[in-house]
């Protein structure tokens, strides 16, 4: 009863129902945090770059020797060319492969299996705890749960993208790709297909409707929650 | 001779015909590179009405200005026309006008190929812009990704366009690879070694290397998805053993090394002007070509960073997100280096300055950007969003667009020989910076929001709203800026006074010229001993129209200019150019019926056409050479060398390399494809292999000994001086073989069966061409040497045959093997 009340509220008029930095689940949590890390640090590097390129307007010639260009040399392309830009990629790069690893996905008992196929333009959806079991449109899952949807494509390729939940993975013809969602709370989040496929692209979407335990058992007992 | 009659000698020899019959017989590179040029920014103008199009579309919400299908037609034509017909044409055409001129010769290479090269660029530019006013321009988008874009779910025409054309496009894009590439390594000032060209010339090398690397796999693909909509050769159709991932390999395979192939021209472009503006030389040159190749051979390794959402496996990604972040250290070098070399200097605010700090200002955040969706969690989220949008908008207009508006503002006075007096180019300036930063730094956030790209229109209360009428504004004021740029350059072109050579006072030989220059470039040609050669000797533009340099004389009455060796820059060889011809655009014009035959199903015109394209071939290499034995010439300063044609290694020897290097790669990724479908695809192995029996196998190897073998005889036959017959009939027989055991492969396999089947079509349908083209080659090299054209002296031809049996044999052997292994081993 609680989801047909809300049901309006989340999806008509909220302005952050695909929106990557209000994450609703670890996964997008992980990285919205990840990309605010990132802005910071990249604003520091813009900032920096601009003083040295400002400050060379404020300086007089500087002088001209073979000992002074080696020295600038050293300074310029080796100091911060070499030495400033590698430590902070590989600090960026080492961050990124933690957050990479803590998104892939590994069986466990707890974990959720359900199946997404995408379609010119619907999607259709399947549940291992609930076999023979399909939904249109709507992908029921339990809240607090991992989740692990294997995604497909029946015609052209499609991307399953749920914003709020995880990032995107793509729905490719004859390939079944797997993508790890969680939501913290029951509820209904927003999904849309994010690559581009065709003249009904941009009403090609799906809901994703999170269920506390009693909603998902009710769910997989076949009855409507 | 006084240096005015020495200008009209070398004017008459070297000019273009008058009127209007000039535009379609010029090989001159000034001609060709400007109207390169032209070309390109009439095309740039098109993409950014598309653009503009696609910013009032998105200023609101839900409007219905345009439609999906319009809509879809116009964001993949402003992509294409962007990549494909503004920004590579633009390349092309700076290198084609500067080259000679920075390194000190008086033409491309192979003037005739320029020529070719660019009407196969106006004709397939012509055939997507027919689509795009005929309302059926493609709509797949610019990546042109199937199954959207197989004949299943884009049942139309557009496609088609977008395979056809493009392709027919890229013939130029090798050409002028070809061709610069040979220009750089031979084709320079005598005295100009390696380490003291101008750094643009690197740039410009490294840039031609990689678009023959680059290209090919874009070319398969599009090759193969043609072959598929036409045929129903199942390359990609996941039922029939295909697979629509191996496009995305092929494409990005292309596609990344292509935004390099975009950014290194302009890095090219900074690394000349920033120094002359800052009144100084480059810092670290030698770091700076190392950071260009490093780019360059870096590049092809991180195309799979397009595809992070693909389901690459775990260890992959790890992998190309470290490449694709490690390719952040040689550009940082680079800004680091340029930076530097403005503090080593002191830095003049010229309009052209102005322009190289909007490069920085912008193309540091897209390259900031550039990092962040290298790193795979993030780019989840921010894949296929406006945030990608804004970041390869930040990328491509900061990091090519504006160190062209740069190039624009230092160069103008060398095309028109005129000073601006009209200072729009400063409003044009800040009205373009200002409205560039207003429409895409704003998207980001859209991105981050959700707003996915290429959709059409957007429901209100997302967020989106006030950053798209903001950027839609933003974007009409860059679109009013690049109009003023153009009003700038047409009133100064058209009105300004007479500017002073060399107004920059820079020192590389581009300004050791009057300007607007001459069609011979130079009177004579400098001898070289440093980077700058007209800070060395301020007199030298003088001295150079004196005829003090090489070739002051051109009494010959041809068009002649230095062939250089490649390292030291030693004077080796004399060379001569062709001179005006329409050859080059008819043959363009009969390339282009292979493309219309395939276009319009009219199948009968395609191996017609291709026949033509033969014929005139055969015509063009016809006219080079000559039966007379010339000996060393006399070419000034006391220096005697022989002729270009009268060497072991004349300029198509090194062309027919470079050719066969793009050739190559497009062959390997052929294997590549034929390996990923193998090893990837779902619904392998196919039902059934071709079995080789024992008579294909022997007719395989005989063909190939016998070609590799007869074409050494007939060399050692013509080096004795004795007839080269014996060797030319066994390279026949050879060729024909060889060419035989393809045609016994395609006969046994069904075309449409399986991907199995229409790879070996593929591979079998390659190596019978090549079978035949060295036939032709062979059957051309026994008529040349019947009419005296190859001798004992002359032996290039038969050198350029070696090369292309050698390369014809070892793809025989590849590519027939690959195909046979499977049948072989079961």
């Amino acid at each position: 009863m609680w989801i047909a009340a809300t049901t309006p509220l989340s999806l008509a008029g909220c302005e952050e129902r695909l929106s990557a930095v209000h994450p609703a689940g670890p996964a997008a949590a992980d990285i919205a945090t990840l990309w605010w890390v990132m802005l910071a640090g990249a604003t520091a590097i813009f900032l920096f770059v601009m003083a040295l390129l400002v400050l060379a307007f404020r300086r007089g010639p500087a002088p001209v020797s073979a000992a002074a260009e080696t020295r600038r040399e050293r300074f310029w392309i080796m100091g911060l060319g070499l030495g400033f830009t590698f430590p902070v990629l590989a600090a960026l790069l080492a961050y990124g492969l933690v957050v990479g690893e803590r998104l892939h996905t590994r069986p466990g008992p707890e974990v959720v299996t359900v199946r997404a196929e995408g379609r010119q333009w619907a999607w259709s959806f399947a549940y291992a705890d609930a076999p023979g079991r399909m939904t249109e449109g709507i992908l029921h899952i339990p809240a607090g749960r991992q989740v692990d949807v294997a995604i497909t494509s029946a015609d052209v390729i499609h991307s399953f993208w749920v914003p709020r939940l995880a990032g995107k993975l793509d729905a490719i013809p004859g390939h079944v790709n797997v993508l790890r969602i969680e939501a913290w709370a029951p509820g209904d989040y927003a999904g849309v297909s994010a690559e581009y496929n065709g003249t009904a692209y941009l009403g090609h979407g799906f809901t994703v409707r999170a269920h506390d335990a009693a909603g998902w058992a009710t769910f997989l007992a076949g009855d409507a929650p | 001779m006084n240096a005015l009659r020495r200008h009209r000698l070398l004017t008459r020899i070297w000019s273009s015909e008058p009127g209007w019959k000039g535009w379609f017989t010029t090989v001159n590179h000034s001609d060709l590179g400007r109207m390169f040029l032209f070309v390109a920014v009439l095309f740039f103008m098109i993409g950014g009405i598309l653009a503009m199009l696609i910013r009032a579309q998105l200023a609101t919400p839900r409007s219905a200005f345009l439609g999906p299908d319009v809509y879809n037609q116009v964001f993949t034509m402003h992509g294409t026309i962007m990549m494909f017909l503004f920004a590579i044409p633009l390349f092309e055409g700076i290198a084609v006008y500067l080259l000679p001129k920075l390194l000190g010769t008086r033409d491309l290479a192979f003037p005739r190929l320029t020529a070719y090269g660019f009407w196969c660029y106006v004709l397939g530019g012509s055939l997507l812009l027919f689509s795009l006013v005929a309302g059926i321009a493609p709509d797949s988008g610019w990546f042109m990704y199937p199954p959207l874009s197989s004949r299943a779910a884009s049942p139309g025409i557009n496609t088609d366009f977008w395979l056809l054309g493009i392709t027919f496009v890229e013939i130029s894009a090798i050409c002028a690879a070809v061709e610069i590439t040979v220009t750089v390594l031979r084709y320079r000032a005598p005295g100009m070694s390696l380490s003291r060209m101008p750094i643009f010339a690197w740039y410009a090398l490294v840039t031609a290397v990689m678009i023959l690397t680059g290209f090919p796999p874009l070319i398969l693909g599009s090759i193969l998805l043609e072959l598929e909509r036409a045929f129903d050769m199942p390359f990609f159709v996941t039922e029939r053993g295909g697979d629509s991932l191996l496009w995305q390999h092929l494409f990005w395979l292309f596609g990344h090394p292509e935004v390099y192939i975009i950014f290194l021209p302009a890095a090219g472009v900074i690394s000349t002007i920033l120094p002359v503006m800052a009144r100084t030389t480059l810092l670290g040159y030698g770091w700076v070509v190392a950071a260009a190749v490093a780019l360059g051979v870096l590049s092809f390794g991180l195309w799979v960073h397009h595809m992070f959402t693909t389901g690459i496996p775990h260890m992959g990604l790890a992998f190309f997100s470290a490449a694709s972040t490690l390719v952040a250290v040689p550009t940082a070098v680079q800004v680091f280096a340029w930076i530097g070399t403005l503090w080593k200097g002191s830095p003049r605010l010229t309009l052209p300055m102005l322009w190289i700090l909007a490069f920085f200002a912008t193309f540091v955040i897209g390259g900031l950007t550039g990092v962040m969706v290298a790193v795979v969690p993030f780019n989840w989220q921010a894949h296929d969003t406006h945030f990608i949008v804004a970041h390869l908008h930040y990328v491509l207009v900061g990091g090519f667009v504006f160190p062209m508006l740069a190039a624009l503002y230092y160069w103008m006075p060398h095309v028109t020989g005129r000073k601006r007096f009209f200072k729009l180019g400063e409003t044009a300036f800040w009205l373009i910076a200002i409205g560039f930063h207003v429409t895409f730094l704003a998207v980001h956030w859209a991105g981050l929001l959700g707003q996915r790209r290429r959709i059409h229109t957007y429901d209100p209360g997302q967020g989106w709203e006030w950053i798209n009428l903001i950027a839609s504004i933003g974007g009409f004021v860059t679109a009013i800026g690049f109009a003023l740029v153009v009003l700038d350059v047409v009133v100064n072109a058209a009105v300004a006074v007479r500017g002073s050579r060399n107004p920059w006072r820079a020192g590389t030989l581009d300004w050791a010229m009057p300007t607007p220059p001459a069609a011979y470039n130079f009177a004579s040609l400098p001898l070289v001993a440093s980077r700058e050669p007209v800070h060395d000797d301020p007199d030298l533009p003088a001295r150079l129209a004196r005829g003090e340099g090489y070739l002051g004389d051109p009494a010959r009455n041809r068009r002649e200019s230095l062939i250089v060796d490649i390292a030291t820059g030693e004077p080796a060889q004399l060379v001569v150019f062709p001179a005006n011809t329409a050859l080059p655009f008819v043959m363009a014009f009969v390339t282009g019926g292979i493309f219309l035959g395939m276009l319009l199903k009219a199948y009968w015109l395609v191996p017609l056409a291709a026949l033509g394209v033969a014929a005139l071939v055969a015509r063009w290499v016809w006219s080079l050479g000559s039966t007379r034995e010339e000996g060393p010439q006399a070419v000034g300063r006391g220096l005697a060398l022989p002729l270009a044609a009268e060497s072991p290694d004349p300029p198509g020897w090194w062309g027919s390399l470079f050719l066969l290097l793009a050739n190559g790669t497009l062959f390997g990724s052929l294997l590549f494809g034929y390996a990923f479908l193998w090893t990837v695809a779902p619904g392998w192995p196919p039902a059934a292999y071709p079995e080789p029996g024992l008579e294909d196998a022997l007719l395989l190897l005989g063909g190939v000994s016998l070609s590799v073998a007869g074409i050494r005889l007939a060399d050692g036959a013509l080096r004795r001086g004795s007839g080269a017959w014996i060797g030319l009939l066994l390279g026949l027989a050879g060729a024909g073989a060889t060419g035989l055991a393809a045609a016994t492969l395609l006969l046994g396999t069904s075309h449409d069966a399986h991907a199995y089947d229409a790879t070996v079509w593929v591979v079998g349908g390659y190596v019978l061409f090549h079978a035949a083209l060295t036939g032709g080659m062979t059957l051309f090299l026994g008529a040349r040497a019947a009419a005296g054209y190859v001798t004992g002296r002359r032996l290039g031809e038969a050198r350029i045959l070696r090369l292309w049996t050698d390369y014809t044999a070892a793809v025989a052997l590849l590519g027939l093997g690959a195909a046979w292994l499977p049948g072989l081993a079961m």
